[in-house]
C-alpha cells in the first residue's frame, strides 16, 4: 500500500514537472496578484505592512483555487480514474496520493515564493516565521479541502466556477488563522492558539478529506 | 447456452476463479437497461454480449468491474459478493474500456510500468508485455507521439503485467489493425489455457470461441425506473 501511495505521488509529481507549465502558472498567478495590489494601493508603506498578511493569504488561497482543477480532471477525462478505482490499493490512499502530490507541485512553491513578496508589502520582520509556520500548516489543508471540491464538480460544465463557490467559503478558517497568527506574530503577542487551530484543521481535513474525496469519485466513475 | 467448453484450461496457472452474476439490474439515468441478467463463469470461460448500441454491454461491463452498482441482483466471485472486498476484486479483475488512459508526456513503458507497480507487476514484465503487443521498439517514445491504435495496444498490454484471473475488455479492437486483432485473439486463448476468464463485447467477428449473453433478451418490460 505504501508503495503504491509512492508509486502515485512520483507519477503525479512527474507529470506535473513535465507539463511544467502548471506548477509554473500558480505561482506566477500567486506573484502578480500580490504586486497588483501593491500597485492598487500605492507606495505607503505603513498601509503596505498593515495588509501583506491578509494579500498574501487571499492570494495563496486564490491560486491553490487554480490549481485545483488538474488533480483530478485529466484522469477523469483519459480514463485513468476508472483504472486507478480497479487497483488492489483502497481509493482512499490513491485520494491521499495525488493530494500530496498536488501539495508538492503547488502548495510548497507557494510556501518558497511567500517570503519573497513579503518583502515586497514591507511586512514586518516580525511576523516572518510565523507565516512560514501558517503557510506550511495552512497549504496542505487547502489541497485536501480542494480535493473534495474537485472530485465533485467532476463531469460538471462550468466546473471551475462551482469548485470556487464551494471550495473557497470552506477556505475560510484557515485564512482567517492564518492572517491572525502572523497580526499576532507583528503585534508581539502569542500565536501558540492559532497554530494549535491551524494544526487541528490540518488533521481533521487529513481524516476526513480523503474520506469524502474517494465517495465523490465512486458517484463520479458510475 | 451450452455449457460444453472447448478450451478448458491446459495449464492452469491462475488461481482457479469462478464468477457469476445473479439477476442482476441496471440502472442508467433513471432509465432501466437490463433486467434479470444472471450468468456463471467457469476458469477458462469466455463471455461474449452481444446487443445493439444502448443495449448495456458496457454498462454490463463497468459493472463487473465493480464501477457501477447494479441497483438490484449480487455479483461473486469464487462463491463470495464483490462488493463485500473491493479492493480484492481491483486486484483479480483487469477492465479495458473505451479510453486508454495513456497520458502524453509519459513514455509508453512509463505509462506501463504505473500500472504494473500498482498491480504488483514488475518492470520486466512491462518489456515483455510491449513486446508481445508490437510496441517493444516504442517503449521510449511519449505518449502523445502514438496513433490510436498502438494507444489501445498500451491499453491492452495492461492485461498482461501483471496476472489477473478475469478479463473485462469493452470492445478491445477498437482502432486495431489485423495484426493486432489477431494478437488480442491469441492472447486471449492464453489466458483462457491458463485458466482465466474473458467477458467481451466486440462489434468485429473475433476468431474466439465463447458462449454469447444476447442483452436485447434482457431489456426490462418496463423500462421506467423502480418506484
Amino acid at each position: 500500500m505504501m508503495v503504491a501511495f509512492a508509486d502515485i505521488v512520483r507519477r503525479d509529481v512527474r507529470l506535473a514537472l513535465r507539463q511544467g507549465a502548471d506548477s509554473l502558472t500558480v505561482v506566477a498567478f500567486f506573484i502578480i496578484g500580490v504586486v497588483l495590489f501593491a500597485f492598487g494601493v500605492g507606495p505607503e508603506m505603513a498601509v503596505l505592512e498593515r495588509i501583506s498578511a491578509g494579500v498574501l493569504w487571499v492570494m495563496a488561497l486564490l491560486a491553490s483555487l487554480l490549481s485545483l482543477d488538474r488533480l483530478f480532471q485529466t484522469d477523469y477525462e483519459d480514463g485513468s480514474l476508472d483504472l486507478l478505482a480497479l487497483t488492489p490499493t483502497p481509493l482512499g490512499v490513491i485520494v491521499a496520493a495525488k493530494v500530496t502530490a498536488h501539495w508538492l507541485t503547488t502548495g510548497l512553491p507557494l510556501i518558497a515564493t511567500a517570503p519573497v513578496l513579503a518583502v515586497l508589502l514591507n511586512m514586518n520582520t516580525a511576523g516572518f516565521g510565523a507565516l512560514m509556520l501558517a503557510m506550511i500548516l495552512g497549504t496542505p489543508t487547502l489541497s485536501l479541502i480542494g480535493a473534495v471540491g474537485a472530485a465533485l464538480v467532476l463531469g460538471a460544465r462550468r466546473g471551475g466556477v462551482l469548485l470556487s463557490l464551494l471550495v473557497l467559503p470552506l477556505y475560510i478558517p484557515v485564512l482567517v488563522f492564518g492572517v491572525s497568527a502572523i497580526d499576532s506574530a507583528v503585534m508581539g503577542m502569542a500565536t501558540q492558539a492559532q497554530f494549535f487551530i491551524l494544526g487541528a484543521l490540518l488533521l481533521g481535513t487529513l481524516v476526513l478529506c480523503p474520506w469524502a474525496t474517494q465517495a465523490a469519485l465512486r458517484q463520479a466513475v458510475e | 447456452m451450452s455449457r460444453k467448453n472447448p478450451t478448458r484450461p491446459i495449464n492452469p496457472i491462475l488461481p482457479a476463479t469462478t464468477f457469476a452474476g445473479r439477476e442482476l439490474l441496471c440502472i442508467r439515468g433513471e432509465r432501466r437497461v437490463f433486467a434479470d441478467l444472471s450468468f456463471d463463469l467457469e476458469p477458462g470461460d469466455a463471455l461474449v454480449l452481444l446487443g445493439r448500441n444502448g443495449s448495456g454491454k458496457s454498462s454490463l461491463l463497468r459493472v463487473m468491474a465493480g464501477l457501477l452498482r447494479p441497483a438490484a441482483g449480487v455479483l461473486l466471485r469464487d462463491g463470495k459478493p464483490v462488493a463485500d472486498d473491493p479492493e480484492a476484486h481491483g486486484g483479480a479483475a483487469r477492465h479495458v474500456g473505451h479510453m486508454d488512459a495513456v497520458k502524453p508526456v509519459l513514455t509508453v513503458a512509463e505509462n506501463l510500468t504505473f500500472w504494473a507497480n500498482l498491480y504488483g507487476g514488475s518492470s520486466e514484465g512491462v518489456m515483455i508485455a510491449l513486446e508481445r503487443v508490437g510496441l517493444g521498439h516504442l517503449a521510449t517514445l511519449p505518449g502523445k507521439m502514438l496513433s490510436a491504435g498502438q494507444k489501445r495496444r498500451v491499453n491492452l498490454a495492461r492485461l498482461l503485467v501483471a496476472p489477473a484471473p478475469l478479463w473485462l475488455l469493452d470492445e478491445p479492437t477498437t482502432a486495431l489493425d489485423k495484426t493486432a486483432v489477431a494478437v488480442v485473439e491469441s492472447m486471449i486463448a492464453q489466458h483462457r489455457a491458463n485458466g482465466g476468464i474473458v467477458v467481451f463485447s466486440t462489434h468485429v467477428d473475433l476468431a474466439v470461441d465463447a458462449r454469447p449473453l444476447v442483452l436485447d433478451d434482457h431489456i426490462p418490460a418496463n423500462r421506467e425506473p423502480l418506484p
